[in-house]
């Protein structure tokens, strides 16, 4: 059986001392925005705690402009041999086809995908369903029920969630990418209630981020959220924990994951 | 399709010197040949054809004999027959058929994305110096359904056992990705250089 998974996820922005180049931040609800270092030394260091997965996202869009994004994975494809999906600012199938030469294993698409629906269908056809996985950000309107936002949390498509999730699987997404804008670097707790609803949903993985502060958060993605997989970014570099340790609390819980290489 | 970079990066890391073919000659200079390949069974046979990929490996792989590699789809489209948005015929190399995969129990996903614990033959060379049921990176939808039993040199457990490996005179393949399987991925790619079937 596959194993639960934990993602570090690495959101870059161009940095503001040299705007040639990305830099690692963590974020708050979408907003405040934290330089935080190197994404190809940080990667490194993911891989040797045997993290699961890593997951980019370029929060500025830099790919139709300058070449920061792929310089990152290109080099961080060199030295690490583990899953990578990477996103932000993708609208095209000759995005899929750049990001993928330069190492990418899974493209995410957020906005576009709501824009342009054959997207994923195409890109699912060319490259296959496992490549293309669907960014759903979601965030409690005014009348306090979840819905879809797109354009980095500033337009309401007032679309439900889980309806849109099991569109896109029919139209052919590989992977759910959750996130609540809400709980987004608050360390306070992970949206588990949306999660559980989309995961029973859809019968493609369901990956949950936004909101990890500590490791029971993780176990109630999993066990509450039926989470296939959990991402956070904040917890992983802002704090003392390391994949280890968090690991064997969770896998303690019962949990099926890995524990070492 | 896919995964070229990554798996010309990891032969690159292990010392190796390695080269993407863009064109079937280019395969005739090559000891080794490693056929990657994510993407969709169809596509990739109706390019393989289009392109002259097909006959050139049938000639390297089959007629020559070079330890060959196939990775994901790249062991995949070495089947008989894909039935991937249709039916297709593979290189026929293995005789075995490309099917989606449906387990059991309901709550399994499809595709399939993540670590799973291997278990394969213990006189496996690619495995040597590996131990018993590591996890290994795996991502797909359709898998390989043997007819020939003894091919399968590897499987793991989804409700039933799906092949993760199969091996046959000088072609091995892996339904999991050693080049995302960080230290054993790597060790697996070693012993793959170094086997001389």
């Amino acid at each position: 059986m596959s194993k639960r998974r934990l993602i570090p996820k690495l959101q870059l922005k161009t940095s503001s001392y040299n705007t040639n180049k990305l830099v690692l931040v963590n974020t708050k609800q979408f907003n405040e925005v934290i330089e935080i270092g190197d994404p190809v030394s940080q990667a490194k260091i993911f891989q040797d705690q045997a993290a699961d997965e890593l997951i980019f996202i370029d929060l500025d869009q830099t790919l139709h402009h300058s070449d920061g994004l792929l310089k990152v994975i290109r080099s961080v494809s060199e030295e690490i041999f583990m899953p990578m999906t990477v996103g932000g600012g993708v609208t095209s199938l000759d995005d899929f086809k750049m990001l993928l030469a330069n190492g990418a294993d899974k493209i995410s698409i957020n906005s576009q995908a709501v824009k342009n629906k054959t997207l994923i269908t195409e890109a699912s056809l060319i490259f296959g369903a496992q490549c293309v996985v669907v960014s759903i950000d979601i965030k409690k309107n005014n009348s306090g029920k979840f819905t879809v936002f797109i354009d980095k949390g500033k337009t309401d498509t007032r679309l439900d969630p889980v309806e849109w999730a099991v569109e896109c699987e029919r139209l052919g997404a590989g992977e759910i990418l959750l996130t609540s804008i809400d709980a987004d670097g608050m360390r306070e707790g992970m949206e588990t209630t949306i999660c559980k609803q989309v995961s029973d949903k859809v019968n493609i993985p369901v990956v949950l981020s936004g909101g990890c502060g500590r490791t029971h958060h993780f176990i109630d993605a999993f066990k509450d959220g039926h989470a296939d997989a959990v991402a956070a970014g904040t917890f992983f570099s802002m704090k003392d924990e390391n994949f280890m340790q968090t690991r064997a609390q969770i896998k303690n819980s019962g949990i099926n994951i890995r524990v070492h290489t | 399709m896919g995964n070229l970079t990554s798996v010309f990066n990891a032969f690159e890391y292990l010392g190796e010197d390695a080269m993407i073919c863009a064109h079937p000659e280019e395969l005739k200079e090559a000891d080794r040949i490693i056929i990657p390949g994510v993407g969709s069974f169809g596509r990739c046979a109706e390019n393989l054809k289009k392109t002259g990929f097909m006959d050139a490996l049938n000639e390297e792989v089959i007629h020559k004999a070079k330890p060959t590699l196939g990775i994901c789809l790249g062991m995949q489209i070495m089947a008989k027959k894909g039935f991937e948005d249709g039916e297709f015929d593979g290189l026929g190399w293995f005789d075995a058929e490309i099917i989606k995969i449906n387990p059991s129990d309901p709550t399994l996903r499809v595709p399939n994305i993540g670590w799973n614990e291997i278990s394969f033959k213990t006189d496996c060379p690619l495995f040597k110096d590996i131990p018993q049921n590591k996890d290994f990176y795996l991502v797909h939808s359709y898998y390989m359904k043997c007819n020939n039993e003894q091919d399968i040199i590897a499987t793991y457990d989804y409700t039933f056992p799906v092949t993760a490996a199969v091996l046959k005179n000088n072609i091995i393949a892996t339904q999991f990705h050693p080049e995302k399987s960080q230290d054993y991925g790597l060790k697996l790619l070693e012993n793959f250089l170094r086997w001389n079937p």
